[in-house]
């Protein structure tokens, strides 16, 4: 779980926030007529776990592998091969129906969803049609400050257990395709929602809540680009005070959160329009393509109808039963989730932006938590956390794990700052060492020699030289040019190497120069 | 057509034995080719091969050597095999067990025992095309754990047999490739779909062969080619690489000349395997413990045992010598201390149609795989759908065909309840049905078939008739219930007449009690013997 490619959520926003306000001044028009409207949207997530084995044979999956290397009978759809469950996979899902709230069948099954692709071997996918593992939950959402803040409850419909296909490898020429089947059999929690969502940023702060939630229960990697976690949109508009849904519109390949939103404001915007010009027959039930590049969505393929996939109960798996028992057991082992942790955080007086950051990514959670349990200073951490060692982060391109830096160090520095051992500026600089080579605060104080330095005697020796040494200045200084104050206590400071305690270097040159008035 | 009992309904069991048996039996006396060496019952060749070759009577090599030498004899009137093992291959195998009877090495219970198989088992170093054009040259990658105990085992697999194809048929006239003729007589079919596994144990082209029962597709063959055919339990025998046809209802089973040689079979291939979830976990019993002699046999062997003999698999549309056979099995159980009893089925009839839907929605799914990506020749042409179309129009047989039609008719949207959801509730209806039966009573026993075995083309172009055979045996695999089917008697046909099955159904996983029976019935039949006139003379 590399953090540097974990896109915070805020950070993502704010990228959209940007963009969105270019085509907003333009289509002015637009604007206005968005108040009259409000849009449906509900999201399919496919969340891929990150299980040591495929979900029905023993073959592991590694993304990016050579193509084809890592597959069997069974996940090859070989004739007479069968389907066995890893039981890991129940245990994701139920885990994550637990994490959402959701009503758990104890008795389910699985299902035979059946489509023709070349990428899907059996020629049907292994699923849940009727008796998902679980129903009837919801999320919990903060929405970012910069987007208005506030809470919001999403329903989430159903939870089931099923296979991903394969893949397609096109050819530069086009005159043909292959198939790679590494992928074909690894499990996923397809998560449907309700349609509650009404914006742009509650759907891509529901994705973000989903990922975070995976995350926090190390069910799946919940990466966006390794197509770990995949969000289909279903949008559509009415007038508000309509009562009925307008037509749906199904949008795919969104990559990012951001894309989310952003493909949710465009979708708006381009039903609106239809809709206020009297051409809302022209917004059909069919799937879009969300294109990245010209930042817009396209028509991928109309639906006539509904597929039918004829589903019928997967004969080659006995039915899945899970008791009362097994469930608590989950229960009982599930780790804070994110909402807890971010109602704990509040609770201990840090402002909604840095809860929001710090609850955002796990591992740095759990380094704010780990740095705070030997009782460090909690608005002091968040801060040391958010700013300078978030920057190191994100130059570096590190996740917290893979810094030197312990949470116990970093509580050290923090209460060796605050007990004046050292400064806040050499604090900085040993910070950086410690996230770079490691070591202990301790050490590297004795090591390089940084103790504070709180003698009186000793600063005033210094100061009597820095006074000695610049006669010229002194005169100056004397003959009423006071700021020199400034210059002096620079040279008192160079002079003790940075050590010098500050407050006291200036209380004693002040002292000084006061006597030699 | 019921020469003996015009209205089954009326018919009193108990008092069969009043009739007398000449009366009963219908069958012409067995022909002199037939009556030569029919003095002695069934022996198990499997023990019999085992003791000689421990004697040091003989060897491997001359054990295969004698079968694979009838097989090359046989086949071209046959055409029993799609794949035959090298003289060399099999005789490599028969060295190596040579060898360690010479080192005094411990044997495997089929030590030089030929076995053929079932072109839907998979087998790594033979070709495993289930009978079609689709998986033609297909050779899997692994064995069919059936198949690899077999070789744990011992036994040496001499070729994969001929079968209809993906095991939809009851003629093995519905193989891509050839077809297959009865060992009785050469005119007729050997039923199917395991056609080619009973009519090569028929005629002693190997000592026994796995086969696969989906409607009967052991049983039905068993009857028409004389052998014993044994359909376990479901989930007794792993499915792993049994090419799936409808996998609710698929077994794996043993075809034999005698009872003990199929149980002891059963023995080598049974148990729970990981790589197959609806395989049972059920304890195996030793099923070779009761093959004891006809001379150590009490007067009445099988006293206090309760036999129902199922009223409605007698009825109309069943043939009378069939009908007269059953009778006389029947009869010879009370005679080995059995209570007879009459069994009702109401639900009976109604499993042939419900078999049919669930077996075809099953076989419309489970054969999507062969789509011309990645099996079978694919036919080029520009767009996916025409690519899946011309692949499967081409590779696929006309019966194939009509049962993936039906079953995608039975699954899709609109049809599902009345068709499919319906087959379920009857199946539930049949399950109960025979546990109401099975409580009351040990077994139940039944015709195998309708029929003896029949003319070749004969039912080609009229798959309803075809599938109205399969009436005795599909309720049998909607319950996921043992039976075992042994020859009972004669009807008229061919030089020395045409074998009749018996059917006896037993509780799930009650195969003891099916081979205890069967073999004690088997080892008391007087004056009947099966083996067939093509190969008499020579064994």
């Amino acid at each position: 779980m590399g953090s540097a490619q974990t896109q915070t959520a805020t950070q993502e926003k704010q990228q959209s926030a940007q963009l969105k306000a270019s085509p907003q001044t333009q289509l002015k028009k637009v604007d206005e007529l968005l108040k009259d409207y409000e849009a449906v949207i509900g999201i399919e997530t496919h969340v891929q776990l990150n299980t040591l084995t495929k979900a029905f044979c023993s073959c592991p999956y590694n993304y990016g592998a050579q193509p084809n290397t890592s597959i069997c009978p069974v996940c090859m759809g070989l004739p007479g091969a069968l389907p066995v469950l890893n039981s890991k996979v129940i245990e994701c899902a139920v885990k994550v129906g637990l994490a959402l709230n959701c009503k758990l069948s104890l008795n389910s099954k699985f299902d035979r969803k059946q489509y023709f692709y070349p990428d899907l071997p059996k020629g049907y996918q292994i699923s849940q049609f009727d008796v998902p593992i679980a129903t009837s939950g919801y999320i919990d959402v903060d929405l970012p400050v910069e987007f208005g803040g506030g809470h919001r409850k999403f329903g989430v419909t159903r939870v089931h257990m099923e296979e991903d296909a394969g893949k397609l490898l096109h050819t530069g020429t086009g005159s043909y395709s292959q198939v790679d089947l590494n992928r074909a059999g690894v499990p996923l929690l397809e998560i449907v929602s309700e349609p509650d969502m009404r914006t742009g940023i509650e759907a891509a702060e529901y994705a973000a809540e989903l990922q975070r939630l995976v995350r926090y229960l190390g069910v799946s990697n919940g990466n966006m680009q390794e197509g770990s976690l995949r969000c289909d949109v279903n949008i559509s508009i009415r007038p508000i005070g309509q009562q009925e849904f307008g037509t749906k519109v199904e949008i795919k390949n969104l990559n990012s959160f951001s894309s989310v939103g952003r493909a949710i404001d465009y979708e708006i915007s381009r039903q609106v329009l239809l809709h206020s010009q009297g051409q809302a027959d022209q917004i059909v039930q069919e799937t879009r393509l969300w294109e990245e590049g010209a930042q817009k969505t396209t028509t991928m393929r109309k639906k006539e109808g509904l597929s039918d996939y004829r589903y019928f109960p997967e004969p080659d798996l006995p039915g899945i039963s899970i008791t009362e028992e097994y469930v608590d057991d989950i229960r009982n082992s599930l780790p804070e989730l994110p909402e807890m942790k971010r109602r704990r955080y509040e609770k201990m007086g840090l402002s909604m932006q840095d809860v929001l950051f710090l609850t955002n990514d796990i591992s740095v959670a759990e380094f704010f938590d780990a740095t705070i349990a030997d009782g460090a200073d909690i608005k002091l951490a968040a801060n040391w956390i958010m700013g300078d060692i978030a920057a190191y982060l994100k130059n570096e391109k590190l996740s917290i794990s893979e810094i030197k830096l312990t949470p116990q160090e970093l509580g050290e520095l923090i209460s060796s700052i605050k007990g004046e051992t050292i400064s806040g500026k050499i604090g900085k600089e040993i910070l950086f060492e410690l996230m770079a080579k490691g070591g202990t605060v301790k050490g590297l104080i004795e090591e390089k020699d940084l103790v504070q330095i709180t003698d009186p005697s000793e600063i005033e020796k210094m100061v009597d030289k820095v006074l000695v040494d610049n006669p010229d200045q002194l005169a100056k200084y004397l003959s009423g040019k006071t700021r020199l104050q400034g210059y002096f206590a620079g040279q008192v400071m160079k002079e003790s190497k940075g050590k010098a305690n500050p407050k006291l270097l200036n209380q004693i040159l002040q002292q000084k120069l006061d006597a030699k008035k | 057509m019921l020469s003996l009992v015009q209205n089954p309904r009326v018919l009193r069991l108990p008092n069969l034995h009043k009739i007398p048996l000449k009366c009963l039996h219908a069958s012409p006396t067995p022909s002199p080719a037939a009556a030569s060496i029919s003095s002695a019952q069934p022996t198990s060749q499997i023990l019999t091969i085992r003791k000689s070759l421990l004697a040091g009577e003989t060897t491997a090599v001359e054990t295969a050597k004698s079968y694979l030498g009838r097989l090359r004899r046989t086949e071209p009137d046959l055409k029993s095999f799609l794949y035959v093992s090298s003289d060399e291959a099999v005789l490599k195998q028969a060295e190596e067990i040579d060898r360690k009877i010479g080192n005094g090495e411990q044997l495997g219970p089929l030590a030089g025992v030929l076995v053929a198989v079932k072109d839907n088992i998979c087998t790594a170093d033979m070709p495993s095309t289930a009978g079609s054009k689709i998986l033609e040259y297909y050779r899997p990658p692994y064995d069919a754990t059936c198949v690899k105990k077999l070789r744990e085992n011992g036994a040496i697999i001499v070729g994969k047999t001929n079968m209809d194809e993906f095991g939809m048929g009851s003629t093995t006239e519905g193989s891509a490739y050839q077809v297959t003729a009865n060992p009785w007589d050469l005119t007729r079919v050997p039923g199917g779909s395991s056609g080619g596994s009973a009519a090569a144990v028929s005629a002693r082209q190997c000592v026994v062969s796995l086969g696969s029962d989906t409607g009967g597709s052991v049983r039905q063959p068993a009857s028409f080619c004389g052998v014993v055919g044994l359909k376990p339990t479901y989930g007794r025998v792993s499915r792993y690489g049994l090419v799936a046809y409808a996998s609710s209802l698929d077994v794996i089973g043993c075809l034999g000349s005698s009872v003990a040689d199929t149980g002891i079979f059963l023995q080598a291939i049974s148990g729970h395997d990981k790589f197959d979830s609806t395989s049972s976990k059920q304890v195996i019993p030793d099923f070779t413990s009761q093959f004891t002699s006809v001379d150590d046999m009490e007067s009445k062997p099988l006293r206090g045992l309760r036999v129902g003999v199922i009223r409605e698999t007698l009825e109309d549309g069943v043939d009378s010598t069939v009908v007269s056979s059953l009778q006389y099995a029947a009869s010879h159980l009370e005679d080995l201390g059995c209570t007879i009893s009459e069994v009702s089925f109401p639900s009976f009839s109604l499993g042939l149609p419900a078999y049919y839907i669930l077996a075809s929605s099953e076989s419309s799914s489970n054969l999507a795989r062969y789509d011309g990506v990645r099996f079978g020749n694919q036919i080029s042409v520009d767009g996916l759908s025409s690519l899946y179309g011309n692949s499967r129009a081409q590779g696929f047989g006309a019966e194939v065909k009509l049962r993936i039609l039906m079953g995608t008719y039975a699954l899709s949207a609109g049809y599902y309840d009345a068709y499919y959801k319906r087959a379920q509730q009857v199946r539930t209806l049949v399950q109960e049905g025979f546990k109401a039966a099975l409580d009351e009573n040990d077994i139940l026993i039944s015709p195998a078939a309708p029929s003896v075995a029949y003319k070749i083309d004969e039912k080609k172009n009229d798959p309803l008739a075809m599938y109205a055979g399969d009436i005795m045996t599909v309720n049998v695999n909607l319950a996921g219930l043992p039976a075992l089917v042994l020859p009972c008697g004669f009807a008229e046909g061919g030089s020395s007449g045409l074998p009749i099955g018996v059917q006896m159904i037993g509780a799930a996983f009650d195969e003891e009690k099916l081979l205890r029976i069967g073999h004690v019935f088997e080892q008391t039949l007087k004056d009947l013997s099966f083996v067939p006139p093509l190969i008499a003379n020579n064994f």
